[in-house]
């Protein structure tokens, strides 16, 4: 391309001021006006932080050593100041719920034009305009906290196109939305993309794309629609700078630590080598034609396997109902059996009614007689205390749960609350330890800890009291594959001595290749109680919960595999032989 | 349940505008605070329930409201008793034996009248602030509260703080939870120096999350443009109409009337039953 890049990092590296190393180093990056970048890294490979060089936040709200430039259409970023760019790059961060500052949506997407002092009337025509464009017109007096996960990022994104900036910056956008929203957010995403700038009635249209910029570590989402390059990113620096087809046939990505999509690790099982001629970088082009027999091959020498399972009936819930407010239920009619030793995963959209059945599981919420069962036996009269022996839940963010400075104290918590002696705490403690790889932490203060860290000692601290049961909400939420791995690893561990495991996701890698079996809620009803490969080759199902058929599914069905259920499985026990091996 | 509990409903009461039930408000407690006439007390009651009537908000909802201040009453009256047990004599300049309790404790008439006035006085502003509260959307409460000349960061502040108070609310409540799980005990049984022991361990997790929850609402508002000029526009601002020019009059009527009272009648702040005169 001849033309000026809108974006040109030279030789730009950062360091924050609280940090000993830099985040980023000897940045060379050019960025084209529109152009729609993907910006890929693991958790903490500077990814963000780029984001928020770009978009002002560095060194406005975060400062720190800034080297080499960073120009922004012309103007030097960190001369131009936060407010300046706020008018060149809108940033969509994660979490939409956290950043809605109006009450109502119209007054949300109004937002900066207020803070531009805009006149009234002016505000509320290029708000109808702008909700037109994104589809939210008809929500305009709602409260941003009452809509669904995909109206939420709409809404998000109207607040920044009020503006008519260049260029769109998203940052890890499909981090809380679940499956199906977020490929909604993709198509919406690249919609944008596309279209013009509003009252722009010129027709030179491709010349007046958005730039669009997303930073992400799903890439196979992401890949839902076209990128034109993916940047890969990690310690800081530019590893890879390649289009989707060239970046997926290069194994960088699981270099890096990063997770492949699903399709392509099941090509690569089935041994066929991937290259850039195939098209491998969207699902939709890939020329799968030469590698059918491949895959099927592999197919039918994958070995069957039956699974054992205990008898032993953990956890009953019979005929439960659950209402906050009368007349309006939470759950209706709730009947599942959970055996001993079982990992399984409970799925539905937001508000569904899963955490509400964790909760009354754990008795943080009262419910009637007769509805709960530990070990064939009523617990409605044990109050939470005394329930927590039995089941443990764990939340979804450490921080929440952890109130003391040092780890030790954090986990003999529970025992010293429970006034057992402090010889036999110690034991406990170290054993506790021990299982959750801590043991070399012993004597270390919490905050020394990594995010990682903290959640296996917020679920050490619950071992702790020895349960049978262990309730996790979203316990991997936001991680990106290699420490997704480590934790899910860890939790098989802690299954594998006996411990029986249920956790609340949207995390359809995680039901797949962790949970054989999957409770869907929808509705405050059960509407499905099966094994995880059925739920996501089932497409009643994959709408209702508001999940995605996952790409194995497809591949079996362009391959012409009968029961895609079948090549699930089979995937699946490959996978868990590999696993094995490798142990 | 909620303390904040805004819900829209189409009344009078709802229409006005954030700004006009400011005023009003504003000046209704003002007056009260200022003046000390017991009859003036019973019409602002009369006044501000009839008003809550007319808003639809039910006396139901407003249960914790009403535990709370009424046992505030409680405290207080038994406590300025105690520490002042001849305010109410000093006040009024007479002396009323009613019955002796103990000691140097006697219950005055005028004691009584004092104390019974100040329960009224405190009764008929709850109700004010409550249809406030209740009626006025958050939006609207930050614009209100700038045009009375409070800075916006200030106002918006203010009115985040409403807006996010729910959230917490129900973090709170789950933090607490997981809390007592691993074994804590906030209820009676203990003493209440542990329950506020372990009622602290609980803040702490809620503290670092509230806090990581305002770094990203003030990064979201910068990377808007919020804070960029000494003043900004209200999308949600209502131009005040009819029904906020009556609603005014009768506020600042009532206000009046109880000014002209205090100076010309009562010739004070207090009205005073007891004098010969």
């Amino acid at each position: 391309m001849g033309k000026t890049p809108i974006i040109e990092f030279d030789n730009f590296s950062f360091k924050y001021f609280a940090q000993s190393r830099p985040t980023l180093r000897n940045i060379n990056l050019r960025i084209y006006p529109g152009e729609k970048i993907l910006i890929v890294g693991p958790s903490g490979s500077g990814k963000s932080t780029m984001g928020n060089c770009l978009n002002g936040l560095i060194p406005f709200s975060y400062n720190g050593e800034i080297e080499g430039s960073l120009t922004i259409n012309g103007t030097v970023a960190k001369d131009a100041g936060i407010f300046e760019l706020s008018k060149i790059i809108g940033t969509v961060m994660q979490d939409s719920d956290a950043q809605f500052v109006g009450l109502s949506v119209a007054e949300d997407i109004a937002f900066s034009m207020e803070n531009d002092c805009v006149p009234q009337e002016n505000m509320i025509s290029r708000v109808n305009d702008v909700a037109g464009l994104v589809g939210v017109q008809k929500l305009l007096r709602q409260s941003p906290h009452e809509l669904s996960g995909g109206q939420k990022q709409r809404t998000s994104l109207a607040g920044i196109l009020v503006d008519d900036v260049e260029i769109l910056l998203f940052d890890e956008p499909l981090a809380n939305l679940d499956p199906e929203t977020g490929k909604y957010a993709i198509e919406l995403i690249d919609r944008i993309h596309h279209e013009k700038r509003i009252g722009d009635d010129d027709s030179d249209a491709d010349n007046k794309r958005k730039t669009t910029i997303i930073i992400e570590h799903r890439i196979e989402d992401v890949l839902h629609r076209e990128v034109d390059r993916i940047i890969l990113i990690d310690e800081g620096r530019i590893v890879a700078d390649l289009n989707a087809h060239e970046m997926l046939s290069s194994g960088h990505l699981l270099e890096h630590g990063l997770r492949e999509p699903l399709y392509i690790t099941a090509l690569k099982y089935a041994g066929v080598n991937i290259t850039a001629g195939m098209k491998p970088g969207y699902f939709s082009t890939t020329d799968f034609s030469d590698v059918k027999n491949h895959v099927l091959h592999w197919y039918e020498s994958v070995p069957v396997k039956t699974h054992a399972e205990s008898e032993n009936e953990v956890l009953r819930i019979s005929n439960l109902d659950f209402e906050y407010f009368r007349g309006q239920p939470v759950l209706r009619n709730i009947n599942m059996s959970v055996k001993e030793g079982e990992m399984l995963s409970i799925v539905g959209t937001n508000g569904a009614g899963k955490s509400t059945l964790a909760k009354l599981i754990c008795r943080f919420e009262n419910h009637s007689p007769e509805t709960v069962y530990f070990n064939g036996k009523d617990v409605f009269d044990q109050s939470i205390s005394e329930r927590a022996s039995f089941v443990g839940y764990v939340m979804q963010n450490p921080n929440q749960m952890i109130t003391q400075t040092q780890i030790y104290d954090e986990i003999a918590s529970g025992l010293r609350l429970r006034k057992v002696p402090s010889n036999e705490i110690e034991a406990r403690v170290d054993r506790v330890l021990d299982i959750c790889g801590l043991s070399r932490f012993k004597k270390w203060p919490i905050s020394a800890l990594s995010y990682g860290q903290k959640k296996r000692v917020t679920i050490a601290s619950i071992l702790i009291l020895d349960p049978r049961v262990l309730i996790l909400d979203e316990p991997t939420a936001g991680q990106d594959y290699r420490h997704y791995t480590d934790i899910m690893q860890f939790l098989e561990r802690i299954n594998s001595l006996g411990v029986t495991i249920i956790m609340i996701t949207h995390d359809m890698h995680l039901m797949l290749e962790y949970t054989r079996r999957s409770v869907v809620v929808h509705d405050g009803m059960i509407v499905r109680d099966t094994d995880s490969s059925e739920v996501l080759t089932e497409p009643e199902i994959i709408s209702m919960a508001s999940l995605k058929e996952t790409s194995l599914f497809h591949l079996a069905n362009e391959v012409g595999i009968e029961n895609p259920k079948n090549f699930v499985d089979r995937f699946l026990d490959y996978e868990a032989g590999l696993k094995n091996e490798s142990i | 349940m909620n303390l904040f509990n805004y819900s829209y409903e189409d009344t009078f009461v709802h229409r006005l505008s954030g700004l006009s039930k400011l005023l009003c408000f504003m000046a209704l407690t003002g007056v009260v605070m200022y003046i000390y006439d017991i009859r003036i007390f019973l019409i602002i009651l009369i006044f501000s329930f009839s008003v809550m009537k007319a808003a639809r908000i039910r006396i139901r909802d407003l249960k914790i409201i009403f535990i709370y201040v009424g046992t505030f009453f409680i405290i207080n009256a038994v406590l300025s008793f105690i520490f002042a047990p001849n305010f109410g004599p000093e006040t009024y300049g007479s002396y009323t034996l009613w019955f002796p309790i103990v000691g140097k404790y006697n219950m005055t008439y005028e004691q009584a009248f004092y104390q019974i006035s100040k329960i009224f006085k405190y009764s008929s502003v709850v109700p004010l602030g409550v249809i406030f509260l209740f009626t006025t959307d958050p939006s609207e409460f930050a614009s209100s509260l700038n045009a009375v000349f409070v800075p916006y960061k200030i106002s918006y502040a203010v009115s985040l703080t409403l807006r996010h108070f729910p959230d917490i609310q129900k973090e709170y409540s789950d933090i607490s939870k997981a809390q007592q799980a691993r074994g804590l005990d906030i209820s009676r049984k203990t003493s209440f120096w542990h329950r506020f022991k372990n009622a602290a361990a609980t803040m702490i997790p809620l503290i670092f999350s509230s806090l990581d929850r305002i770094d990203v609402i003030t990064n979201a508002m910068h990377l808007r443009g919020f804070s960029k000029h000494k003043t900004r526009t209200w999308y949600s601002r209502r131009k005040l109409k009819k029904e906020d020019f009556i609603a005014l009059s009768v506020s600042f009527g009532i206000t009046a009337a109880a000014i002209y009272t205090a100076v010309f009648i009562n010739h004070g702040r207090f009205y005073n039953p007891f004098s010969p005169g």
